[in-house]
């Protein structure tokens, strides 16, 4: 694999007696489209948290190397704020936008740790700040254009429907400009074409932004046909990770996760 | 019987009138009866029984219960038939009031919206002022009408301030009275010890506002909701008891007295100029207050607070740092008050720990909360109907407490997102066509 921007070596999560995690190893390349599956309850959602600074973990490192220099940067145990400043961005399994903000100011609230302005600034006006301004403003528009939304620039994130708040998320996350974009369940609640949909648009942004992705989703035709390398978790462990094909083979898989899901 | 309650729309006025929320007109009746009873008994005691202290006679007012049943029995059908039109209009597309959606056309034609602020300007400077229209001397506010109106300004700006941490941050702070007294403590005090004038203080009470809101940040940071309002309400209550109880500094429950009005220029104006003075003073701080909160929140921190107030924990994954953002709310929101308090200090020359409980406080959260969390208009309606009205209800004394909790109560029934909600600044963008670059 090309330099891996994420590294999460040994990580383990335990809450209380439970352990949610348990020694999991993942690695995302540069540009790489990583899926995460596994059947309800094993874990993943948790793993989001723990490299995303929600949750520490309990024991193990989360390295990240966006620039590919070699030295990895250790990340656990900063604030969620600091990780996504880092450069790692994620939207939520349970959507959580802001509800009473149009959906440009959702978008322009990702800008936050990457603009400046302050007290004095928002108070004054001054040249700077009405530049800063214009150009969030800007670059939060072409993020909704991005995803399809640029006919709601101006609507209540509360007033938008589900399939698109998905998407808003996704905006959301784009405008911190992160090089690694995670995905908690993007399609959940999507019919199939706005899930096709959604599988495009994963891809323009890696084209776009040259970043990598890594999603956590159920519809496994979708991470069979949108992912460069599947993980699966079953009961806090990684018990394979390969190419869409080596997992779909994979017998243990099969036991664990997909068995279940070929019953009906 | 069963559908009854369905088919309220397809009702005649009169039909709804009379069994809104009900399933038939005899429960009404019966339910309308209950309350009027009922209402009586609580209202047995102040309505009925009058004690004259002087010739040491209890006097019945039976008529008055009367009054109370009549009043209430034919009441209630109104009341339920408000709520049920409430309930019908709620699925309706725009909860906007009427005079609210007057305010916004008005709002969003400039000319109409230059031309409403200079007649609001006109009106807020020749308040006071004498003059002769046609040979009728007329002045708009006389000097006690003046008093009030500061009062009411006064009140306005602790509005703004609180509803910086409250209506933006979504912080419940139940102890903002005490950046207000420790605003006019500082006067008072620099004013006796060192006759420090109220122009030098004006900033000092804004900076001491800002570094005690910061103070008052650190512990709270971690607290929510409830636990933070508790904590928050010890924290003025502390202040008080440290003003009280302090008596060499703070001169004790005795307060201080002669504090310097504002002098114009080095000239000391005699009681009518100073009133006056103090009148324009509380204008241009309004108008600073209203340009700042404004400017603030459409900016990168406003933005940064409602998140915040929205959702904690996606705000912080989208990399906002929690600590700095909520520290700001605090700081920015008591630097008002601290103002406020100042200005309070030298508009009545005399303070005393009294003016700074926790009922202050009260007053200023309903302020904001029953003009509309986070809206600018909200809160200026918000303080003109809760310090106004009592004023001008000073003849029904009595009463006055029993008014101003009904307004409180009906407001929050009819209208629980404020009398005017916020609204959110739509951007304007340059739809640019397909393909252009990422900026
Ligand atoms: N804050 C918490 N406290 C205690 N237990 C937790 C906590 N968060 C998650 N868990 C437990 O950890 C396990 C993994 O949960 P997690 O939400 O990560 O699953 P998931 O793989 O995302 O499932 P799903 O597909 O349903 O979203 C579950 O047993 C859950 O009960
Ligand atoms: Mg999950």
């Amino acid at each position: 694999m090309n330099n891996p921007v994420l590294n999460v070596n040994n990580v383990s999560k335990d809450f209380g007696g439970i352990r949610a995690l348990d020694e999991v190893d993942l690695v995302v390349g540069d540009k790489e489209i990583v899926a995460l599956i596994g059947p309800n309850g094993a874990g993943k959602t948790t793993f989001f948290n723990c490299i995303t600074g929600i949750y520490v973990p309990t024991s193990g490192d989360v390295l990240i190397d966006p620039e590919g220099t070699g030295s990895p940067l250790r990340v656990n145990g900063k604030k969620p704020n600091v990780v996504t400043e880092l450069g790692m961005a994620r939207t939520f399994q349970n959507i959580r936008l802001f509800p009473s903000m149009t959906a440009l100011e959702n978008v322009m609230i990702g800008t936050h740790c990457r603009t400046r302005s302050s007290v004095w600034g928002a108070v004054s006006r001054n040249r700077a700040t009405r530049r800063e301004e214009q150009a969030v403003i800007q670059k939060s528009y072409e993020l909704l254009r991005l995803v399809g939304l640029e006919d709601l620039v101006n609507e209540l994130a509360s007033n938008i429907p589900y399939g698109k708040q998905r998407r808003l998320e996704i905006a959301r996350a784009l405008a911190t400009d992160p090089f690694l974009l995670l995905l908690d369940e993007p399609a959940a609640g999507m019919n199939p074409h706005e899930t096709k949909e959604l599988e495009g648009l994963i891809l323009e942004i890696r084209e776009t932004f040259g970043i990598s992705v890594m999603l956590i989703e159920h519809d496994m035709k979708m991470v069979m046909s949108v992912s460069d390398r599947i993980y699966v978790l079953d009961y806090g462990r990684m018990i394979a990770d390969g190419t869409p094909r080596e997992i779909a083979e994979n017998p243990e898989v099969i036991k664990a996760y997909l068995g279940e899901e070929h019953d009906d | 019987m069963s559908n009854a309650t369905n088919d309220t729309q397809e009702k005649s006025f009169l039909g709804l009138l009379l069994t809104a929320g009900c399933d038939s007109f005899p429960q009404a009746l019966w339910r309308s009866l209950i309350a009027a009873v009922w209402f009586v008994f609580l209202t047995f005691p102040i309505m009925v029984i009058r004690v004259n202290t002087i010739e040491h006679t209890v006097v019945w007012h039976w008529q008055r219960m009367g009054y109370v049943a009549v009043g209430i029995f034919f009441g209630s059908f109104v009341w339920r038939w408000l709520l049920a039109r409430k309930e019908l209009k709620k699925d309706a597309a725009s909860r906007e009031s009427k005079a609210e959606s007057l305010l916004t056309r008005i709002q969003n034609n400039p000319t109409s919206k230059y031309l409403l602020l200079a007649l609001i300007a006109l009106l807020a400077v020749a308040g006071p002022m004498k003059f002769s229209l046609f040979g009728s001397k007329l002045q708009l506010l006389n000097l006690y009408q003046t008093n009030i109106m500061i009062s009411c300004l006064v009140y306005i700006v602790l509005g703004l301030g609180l509803n910086i941490v409250v209506g933006l941050a979504g912080l419940l702070d139940l102890g903002y009275v005490a950046f207000y007294g420790v605003g006019a403590y500082a006067y008072a005090l620099c004013n006796m010890h060192w006759g420090v004038g109220f122009w030098a203080m004006l900033p000092v009470g804004a900076v001491l506002g800002a570094l005690l809101g910061l103070l008052l940040g650190f512990p709270v940071l971690r607290l929510k909701g409830d636990y933070l309002a508790i904590v928050t309400l010890g924290f003025g209550e502390i202040i008080r008891l440290v003003l009280e109880n302090w008596g060499d500094v703070t001169m004790g429950p005795s307060g201080i007295s002669n504090i310097d009005r504002p002098a114009l220029f080095g000239i000391k104006l005699g009681i009518i100029g100073s009133t006056h003075y103090m009148y324009y003073i509380m204008i241009g701080l309004l108008v600073l207050t209203i340009f700042c909160v404004n400017r603030l929140q459409n900016s990168r921190i406003g933005r940064a607070w409602l998140a915040l107030r929205e959702d904690e924990i996606a705000c912080q994954a989208m990399g906002i740092d929690k600590v700095k953002t909520k520290l700001m709310a605090f700081a920015l929101g008591a630097t008002w008050a601290g103002m406020a308090g100042v200005v309070f200090a030298a508009k009545t020359t005399f303070i005393n720990p009294a003016s700074f409980t926790f009922w202050e406080s009260a007053i200023i959260l309903s302020i904001v909360v029953i003009g509309g969390m986070g809206s600018i208009r909200g809160v200026i309606a918000g303080a003109v109907i809760l310090i106004l009205v009592p004023e001008y209800l000073r003849d029904f004394a009595q009463f006055r407490m029993l008014l101003f909790g009904s307004i409180m109560v009906v407001v929050m029934v009819f209208r629980p997102q404020g009398l005017i909600s916020a609204k959110r600044k739509l951007y304007t963008y340059q739809a640019k066509p397909a393909g252009a670059a990422n900026e």
